[in-house]
C-alpha cells in the first residue's frame, strides 16, 4: 500500500472522533440550556401538558445515554426532527437552506482565490510600490469588519449607485441572473477579507520558495523568471496555499452567519440566528450540525489535497 | 526576562517594527484614555433620547449625529467603545489565564501529558469559530459576559498551542538543564526559568488576536446575540442603523469605523510586537 493511501485512510479515520465529538456538543445544546429548556422554548404562558408533550417528543424524559442514540440513529436515517415554531420537518427545512449557504461560500471562496493568489505572487515578485499597496490591502481587508464593509457597499451600490439590491434572495434555478445579483454584495463583502489572507499567505509562500537554492540554480541556468514563478515557485508553495484556503472555509462559514442575517440570504447562518433569538433549540441544533459537518468535510478533503500535492506530508504522517 | 531583553539589544532594531509598535501603541493608549473616561468626554448621556433629533445629521453640537431615537452617536460610539474594549480584552486575558499554564506543561513535560492537553484542545478547533461562539451562546443565551466567555474558549487551543512551541524551545536550553542539575524542583524551573522567557511569543499572539476578538465581539452584538441594549454596543448601532442606513448614513459610518480603528491599533501593535520579539515566528 503506497504511503498516500495509508495517510488517507488515516486521515479519514481522524474524521471519526472530530465527527463524534462535534454530535456531543450539538446534542448537548439542548441538554445544558440552564432551567428548563422545554419551558423556555414554549414561553411561560405554555400549560404544564404542553410542555411535558413537548419533552416528549423531544425524548427529552429519557436516560441521557439512550437519548443520544436515538437522536444519532435518528439523523443517520434522516430524521433530523421538526422546527418547534413552523413544525416543518427539519430535513425539508436543511435542503432549502443548503444551497444558499453552499453557493455563498463558494463564490466568495472562489473570488478570494482569484483576487489573492495573483495579487499574492505579484507582491512576491514586484517592485517596492506593489508591495506596500498590497500590504495595505492585506492590513485593511483583515482589519475591516465584514459587516460594516457589507453596509458600506450597501450604501454605495444600492444607496447612491442604486445599480444593486440592497438585500434579498432569488433561487438560481428560477432565475440565475437576479440570483447572482442579489450575490453580488454579499459575495464582495465575505471575500474582501479572505483575499487578503490568500494573498498574504501566497505572498509569503512563494518568497520563502525564491530563496531556495533550487531557484538559484534555475536562475543561474537561465530560465525565465515566469516559469520559475509559475513552473516552480507556485508547485512548491501550493501546499501552504491550500492549507490555509481550507482553514479560511471555516471563517467564511462563520461570516455567513453574519452576512446573510445581514442581506436577508436565507441560508443556514440566519436560520441559526432566528433559531436562537426564537429559542427554537432543535432548529439550532440542525443548523450547528450542518456547518460544522461541512466545515470537517472540507478540512479532510484539504489535508488529501495538500499531501497529494507534497508526498513529503503524508510521508511525516504515515512512517 | 533579563535574557530576553539582552537578546533583544544585540540585535538591529528592526526600523518598520518600532514604527508600528508607536503607531499601534499610541492609536490603542488614546482608545483606552477614551474608554476610561468615557463619563467625562462624552458629551451627553449615551441612552438620552429626544425625539426632535430623530436622525438628526452631524452638526457643531453632535458631530456624528444622531439615531432612530435621537440619541447622541458620539456618545454612544465613545461607551459602545469602552464596552467592546472590555469584553474583548478580558476574553483574551482570561484565555491566557488558561493557556498559558497548559502549554506550559504540555511543553515541559512531553509525553502523555502533552498528547492529552493538545489533543484535547484540538477538540475546540472542531468548530469554526463564530459558530461556536453562537452555539456557546445558544446554550447560555446572549449577553456580553457569555460572548466574552465564548471567545475565551475560540482562542485557547490558538494561545495554548503558541506556548506549548515556545516552552518546548525554551526548554532545550542549556540553563534549564543546568538549574535541574542543581536540583531546582520541576515546578521551580517552570516558574523562574521557563516561563518569563517562553512569554514572548503568546504576548504577541494576544495581541494579534485582540483585534479579532474585537470584530468578534462586534459581530455578535451586530447579531443581537452579544451585549444587549440599551447598553450601547459598536456592533449594536450598526444593527439598529440597517433600516435608516440611506436616510442617516452617519448613524452607521461612524461606529463602524470606531471598529476599524480600534482593529487597527491591535493589529499594528501585534505585528510590530511579532517583528521585535518573534522573529522566528512561533506566534504565527
Amino acid at each position: 500500500m503506497s504511503r498516500q493511501l495509508i495517510f488517507a485512510i488515516r486521515r479519514l479515520l481522524l474524521t471519526i472522533p472530530m465527527l463524534f465529538v462535534m454530535s456531543v456538543v450539538v446534542f448537548l445544546i439542548l441538554r445544558l440550556v440552564p432551567g428548563d429548556p422545554v419551558r423556555t422554548m414554549l414561553g411561560f404562558r405554555a400549560t404544564d401538558a404542553n410542555v411535558a408533550e413537548l419533552r416528549h417528543q423531544l425524548g427529552l424524559d429519557q436516560p441521557l445515554l439512550t437519548q443520544y442514540v436515538n437522536w444519532i440513529l435518528a439523523l443517520l436515517q434522516g430524521d433530523l426532527g421538526k422546527d418547534i415554531v413552523s413544525h416543518a420537518p427539519l430535513a425539508d427545512l436543511l435542503a432549502q437552506r443548503l444551497p444558499v449557504t453552499l453557493e455563498l461560500t463558494a463564490l466568495s471562496m472562489l473570488l478570494a482565490v482569484i483576487i489573492g493568489i495573483p495579487l499574492g505572487i505579484r507582491a512576491a515578485t514586484g517592485g517596492r510600490w506593489t508591495k506596500r499597496l498590497t500590504e495595505g490591502f492585506v492590513i485593511f481587508g483583515i482589519s475591516i469588519p465584514d459587516f460594516w464593509l457589507g453596509i458600506m457597499l450597501v450604501l454605495i451600490f444600492a444607496g447612491t449607485l442604486m445599480i444593486l439590491p440592497p438585500s434579498g434572495y432569488v433561487p438560481f434555478a428560477k432565475d440565475p441572473i437576479a440570483n447572482l445579483r442579489y450575490m453580488i454584495l454579499p459575495v464582495l463583502t465575505l471575500a474582501a477579507g479572505e483575499a487578503a489572507y490568500i494573498l498574504r499567505t501566497t505572498r509569503s509562500a512563494i518568497t520563502s520558495v525564491l530563496d531556495r537554492p533550487f531557484v538559484t540554480f534555475l536562475r543561474a541556468k537561465g530560465i525565465s523568471p515566469n516559469r520559475i514563478v509559475f513552473g516552480h515557485a507556485l508547485r512548491n508553495a501550493g501546499p501552504a496555499i491550500v492549507t490555509v484556503i481550507g482553514l479560511q472555509v471555516g471563517v467564511l462559514l462563520g461570516g455567513a452567519i453574519i452576512v446573510e442575517t445581514m442581506f436577508a440570504l436565507p441560508g443556514i447562518g440566519r436560520l441559526v440566528v432566528t433559531g436562537i433569538n426564537q429559542r427554537n433549540y432543535p432548529t439550532v441544533q440542525v443548523g450547528v450540525l450542518a456547518i460544522a459537518t461541512i466545515f470537517i468535510v472540507v478540512s479532510l478533503v484539504t489535508d488529501l489535497i495538500v499531501a497529494w500535492l507534497d508526498p513529503r506530508v503524508a510521508d511525516g504522517e504515515a512512517t | 526576562m533579563s535574557q530576553a531583553i539582552a537578546s533583544l539589544r544585540s540585535r538591529p532594531r528592526h526600523d518598520s517594527s518600532s514604527r508600528l509598535m508607536v503607531i499601534g501603541g499610541a492609536m490603542l493608549a488614546a482608545l483606552a484614555v477614551i474608554a476610561l473616561l468615557a463619563p467625562v468626554i462624552a458629551p451627553h448621556d449615551p441612552e438620552a433620547v429626544e425625539v426632535r433629533r430623530v436622525l438628526g445629521a452631524p452638526d457643531f453640537l453632535h458631530p456624528f449625529g444622531s439615531d432612530v431615537l435621537g440619541r447622541d452617536v458620539l456618545s454612544r460610539v465613545i461607551y459602545g467603545l469602552r464596552v467592546s474594549l472590555i469584553v474583548s480584552l478580558s476574553a483574551v486575558a482570561g484565555s491566557l489565564l488558561f493557556a498559558v499554564p497548559l502549554g506550559l506543561i504540555a511543553g515541559y513535560f512531553g509525553r502523555w501529558i502533552d498528547t492529552t492537553v493538545s489533543r484535547g484542545l484540538d477538540l475546540i478547533l472542531v468548530f469554526p469559530a463564530m459558530l461556536l461562539a453562537v452555539t456557546f451562546i445558544a446554550i447560555l443565551g446572549p449577553g456580553s459576559v457569555v460572548a466574552a466567555i465564548a471567545i475565551a474558549v475560540i482562542y485557547l487551543p490558538i494561545l495554548a498551542r503558541v506556548m506549548r512551541t515556545s516552552t518546548l524551545i525554551v526548554s532545550r536550553n542549556d540553563y534549564v538543564t543546568g538549574a535541574r542539575a542543581r536540583g531546582a524542583s520541576h515546578w521551580r524551573v517552570l516558574a523562574s526559568h521557563i516561563a518569563p522567557n517562553a512569554l514572548g511569543p503568546v504576548i504577541v499572539q494576544a495581541s494579534v488576536l485582540s483585534a479579532f476578538a474585537l470584530q468578534l465581539e462586534a459581530g455578535l452584538s451586530f447579531l443581537g446575540l452579544g451585549t444587549q441594549p440599551p447598553t450601547p454596543s459598536l456592533g449594536g448601532m450598526l444593527a439598529d442603523g440597517r433600516e435608516v442606513l440611506i436616510q442617516a448614513p452617519w448613524v452607521e459610518i461612524f461606529p463602524g469605523l470606531a471598529i476599524v480603528v480600534a482593529v487597527l491599533a491591535f493589529t499594528f501593535l501585534g505585528e510590530g510586537l511579532r517583528r521585535a520579539f518573534d522573529p522566528k515566528g512561533v506566534a504565527e
